[in-house]
Parts: structure tokens; sequence; C-alpha cells
């Protein structure tokens, strides 16, 4: 049984969504890809360091109003003003981190919690640049120049354009992230996860690898809320509230934080139900939340886990009496 | 090698460490024995960072390391294992190994490599001399307790150390367990020329392979030297030897 490449072919099928031609499916998938960065880039701290943030919406805050502020205000062109949102969000990750990994388990959840907040508190009431409760409508698209007068992508509408240089970036931030946790700083922050205390006595400075992953973290989180506020037309306070920092625990918890897709799948999973409830139901949370209880019931190690487990199972097949069962425990996690 | 001077830790006006003076030569096995509670896991966490001593100095090396932090003691080679089993549970043995290579060699911040292609050659081989070969890619955290043990042993050997600290190496092992850990830890001291100190409550392992024996009681060293000496003083008949005797 040859493995199938389905990084590939997904993202094949994500180039192939402006050309169904709808409006609709290209926002969902658009919607999809930048909120799975911001999943993804949590689950580096989640997942693989062993860390529950509660405040990774700051960073996503912090890239969304700067790549906006740049782009509208001082007129700086895209990809610098991602680049930067990206820099501005690890630079707060760098800060905030500093003291919080000083803390552990809760109390780091806490301090997380509590720098967010201060942030949200910060865009909701700096009336001068952040536009307070009002936020920062009308940010610009990129300018697609080039997209336009390339030969079939000329055709489409400005919006698919965006999606495709989105899907562009954020395969990029993947392949980076992919090639971090392979590499021995991502061995040692799976290290970390599983036993700090024996990470310092193989000569690992457990806080400032934390501090590392945080300021990493923080740094996808900011790119993923620079894409989101052109795709959303507007940056708002509430893209740094506790709600947002709770959807990329859930997403990431939904998907299955064992595996290095999980968060993805996750997001996906999360924006489809979100966008098909709400077509049906004005008791969407509701809803919702039944959903989400079933799901995290039927799978344990999350959609993910549980696929990837299940997979395993099924190549073992040809002797199931060896095969072992394959409960969310012994499907191997993040390594 | 090691040199500890009047060593002292207090909790909350209980002193669990009171003075403590140990010297250990180069090449030197030597055993931290004394009832449950006589402070010898407080005595090695003093020693490894874990804790910071309220008073005393401890040398490595001819080096101060009072206060240093666990990582950097680490780095400066010494290695030690955990009286309840320390490994990295969701690894595999390979990676727990491998892990310890990568860091102890200051590779970790390392963003670009592959970390699978790293120090394979001497993991292998060191899981080779630990008997452990055959259960490479199994899950740690899934295997018994002994062969735990054995992955945390590769895990301290696996920096290289010069000294290595057991806080009661065979735990928990049954009596066969017992005896082929102890025969590992003695041939790999010998091959590689290291410092053990242990802390153990089996006083047949102690008398085995111990050159010397420190007794501590109450936080107290009451007794030190080779193991016949201890074995005749009075003090420790009294206060230790005697309540099995």
């Amino acid at each position: 049984m040859t493995r199938i490449p389905w990084t590939l072919v997904v993202f094949i099928a994500g180039l192939a969504v402006p050309f169904l031609g709808s409006r609709f499916y290209t926002f969902v998938a658009s919607d999809i890809v930048i909120v799975s960065l911001f999943a993804m880039s949590l689950n580096l701290l989640l997942g693989y360091t062993g860390l529950v943030s509660f405040g990774h919406a700051a960073y996503f805050g912090i890239g969304a109003y700067t790549c906006a502020l740049l782009m509208k205000s001082a007129n700086v062109p895209f990809l610098p003003s991602l680049l930067a949102a990206g820099l501005m969000a690890g630079a707060f990750a760098l800060v905030f981190g500093f003291f919080c990994v000083r803390l552990t388990r809760i109390y780091f959840a806490m301090l997380t919690l509590a720098f967010a907040q201060i942030v949200w508190a910060i865009c909701f009431k700096w009336n001068d640049v952040t536009g307070g409760e009002q936020g920062l409508p009308n940010v610009p698209y990129p300018d697609m120049a080039w997209m336009s007068a390339a030969p079939i992508l000329g055709n489409f509408r400005v919006g698919d354009q965006f999606y495709l240089s989105a899907l562009l970036i954020v395969a990029l931030c993947f392949a980076a992230l992919r090639r971090l946790v392979d590499s021995p700083f991502g061995r040692v922050l799976t290290v970390i996860r599983d036993n700090p205390e024996r990470a310092q006595f193989i000569g690992v400075n457990v806080r400032a690898y934390q501090l590392a992953a945080f300021v990493v973290a923080g740094f996808f989180a900011g790119i993923s809320g620079g894409l989101f506020g052109i795709f959303n037309r507007g940056v708002f306070p509430d893209f740094a509230f506790w709600t947002k920092s709770a959807e990329p625990l859930i997403m990431t918890i939904l998907g299955g934080m064992g595996s290095f897709w999980g968060p993805a799948v996750g997001a996906a999973a999360f924006i489809v139900l979100n966008q098909q409830i709400t077509s049906f139901t004005e008791y969407w949370p509701l809803t919702m939340g039944t959903v989400l209880i079933v799901l995290l019931f039927v799978f344990p190690g999350g959609i993910a886990g549980t696929l990837t487990g299940l997979l395993a199972r099924l190549r073992a097949g040809a002797k199931p009496a060896n095969a072992p069962a394959s409960t969310p425990q012994t499907v191997k996690p993040n390594a | 090698m090691l040199e500890v001077y009047g060593v002292s830790k207090r909790f909350d006006g209980f002193t669990a460490v009171d003075g403590v003076d140990l010297s250990i030569g180069r090449g030197e096995i030597a055993a931290v024995i004394g009832p449950n509670g006589a402070g010898k896991s407080t005595f090695f966490n003093l020693i490894t960072g874990h804790l910071r001593p309220d008073a005393g100095r401890i040398i490595l090396k001819q080096r101060d390391i009072t206060g240093a932090p666990p990582h950097r003691i680490c780095l400066m080679g010494m290695g030690r294992s955990f009286q309840r089993t320390n490994i990295f549970p969701k690894l595999t043995v390979f990676e727990n190994v491998q892990a310890a290579f990568i860091t102890h060699r200051r590779r970790g911040a390392n963003f670009w490599d592959l970390s699978d292609r790293l120090y394979r050659g001497e993991t292998e081989a060191l899981l080779a001399s630990l008997g452990l070969a055959d259960k490479a890619d199994a899950l740690s955290g899934a295997l018994s307790h002994g062969n735990q043990k054995q992955v945390e042993l590769g895990i301290a050997l696996a920096c290289d150390p010069e000294i290595l600290l057991l806080d009661e190496p065979t735990a928990g092992m049954s009596a066969a367990e017992t005896r082929e850990t102890i025969r590992l830890l003695e041939r790999i001291a010998a091959e590689r020329g290291l410092t053990l100190l242990f802390t153990e409550h089996d006083m047949e392992v102690v008398f085995s392979i111990a050159q010397k024996i420190a007794v501590l009681h109450q936080g107290r060293l009451i007794a030190e030297g080779r193991p016949e000496a201890v074995q005749q003083n009075a003090d420790v008949r009294r206060v230790y030897l005697g309540e099995r005797h």
C-alpha cells in the first residue's frame, strides 16, 4: 500500500477552490486556511511544548492591527506589512512570554490570559490608533496587479486572488512549522512537554526553550491575524478578546493536538460546522456546543488522531490478533 | 571530583539536610544510605541544582556549582537518575536517548536539520550496551518498570557524564532485575571510568559495590568511610542497621 501524499492533495484541492466560481466557497476556504494557521501556531505550544495558553488571541490581534495599520494608514505594501505583523506579534510574545514561562501550568495559562486582556483593553480604548470600539474598517486588499496580469488568474475576483495568496503564504508557514517540529529544536520541545524536570537534567534550559516556542507561536499567530484582518475587511478589538483565544483551543482539541495536522483539521471542521449550523437555526451556539460534545466523545484523540489510529489499525489488519488496540493513548503523539 | 562542604537545607523550619560534608574522588563508587526521611533525596537535589542550599558550598571538578541551575550542572558532566522513574513517556526508547545526545551536545537550538538523522549510531550503540536494542521503537511509557529504569540510565549516560548520581537505581525491581542492574552499573562504571554516587536501601546492593559509604540520619552525616568501617560503626548500628537486624 503506497502512501498517499495527503498534504499535496489538500494543497491542490485548495488551489482548485476559486475555479468553482463561487464567492461562498472561496469565503469559507479563506476562513479555514487563515484560521488553521492560528490553530497550528497554538499547537506548537499546546501539543508540542505542553504549554496551555489561554491568551493566544493577543498575538493574532497584534498581528491584525499591525498589518492593517501599515497597509491602511501608511500605505506599506502587503508582504512587508504581513512580515511586520508577525515580527510585532513575536516581539510582544517575547516580552509577555518572558514573564509567563516563569510560571507553570494553570498559573501560566492565567498569565497569558491576563496579558491578552491587556492587549484587548488597549485595542478597545486607544481610539487614536486602533479606532477603539469601532475598530479599523475598510482594510484594503493588497495590490494584486501582478496576478491580474497573469493568464488564468487574471479572470478571478480580487477575493479569489487574495485567497490564493493567503493559501500560498499559509502553506509556506506550515512547511516552516513542519521543519521546525522535525528539527532538534522540535525534539527538545517534545522532551519538555513530556517531562520538564528530566529535560533540565539532560542539559536543557527549559524556560529559554519555552520562551522560544512562545515567540515562534506568537509570530505565526501574528501572520494569521494579519491575513485575517484583510480577509475580514476590518480589524476589531474582539480579535484579541478571550473568546478568540478559546477558538484555536477548541479547534486543536477537536482536530487532535497529538498530530501535526490536527489543528488544521479541527479548524476546517469547526468553521464548516459553524457555517452549516448558523444557516439552519438561530440557536446555533446551543447546537454547536452539543455537536462539539458529541464529536469529542466520538473522537477522543481528536479527529486527526482517531483517523491516524484507525489507518494504522487497517494497515496492521493483516494480522489482527497482534494488532494493538487503537486507543488514543497508543496513538503515537508528536515526536 | 565532587566536594560538598557544610551543605544545609531547611524547609519551613524543618532541617532536611544539616551541615553535610562529603568528598568523592574520581572513579570512586560511593553510596549514601540512611533510613527513610534521612535527607538522601534532598541531598541529591542540592548537588544537582534542583534545590538551592541555604548554607555550604558544592564543588564539581574544582568549580563552584553552588546554586547553579540544573541544566548548567548537567552540561558540566554530571548525570543523574531519579527515584521515581523519570523518562519521556510519549517518546520511543530511541528518541528518549537520542534527545539526550542532542541536548547534551548543544544541538537543541538547531531549527533546520532533521532530528531523526542525528546521533543514530551513538544511540543504537548505547541501547545495545544496555540491552534495549530490541525495544528501540517501543513507546517508553509502555515498558515495564525495570526497562524504564534502564531507559533512564540510557538518558543519563547519553549526557556522557563523568559523575553519575543515581537515586535508588533498583527501587521497585525484582531480585533478578536488581542483580542485573548492579552488574550493568559496575560494568559501565568500569568501562567509562565513571564516578558513581548512589542512594539505595537494599544493603546487599550497597555493600556489594560501594567503595565508600556515607550514612545520613535526620539530615546529619553520622558516619563516612569504607564499607567495613561503616558496618562496625556503633552509631550506624544503633540508628540504622540496628533497626533491621
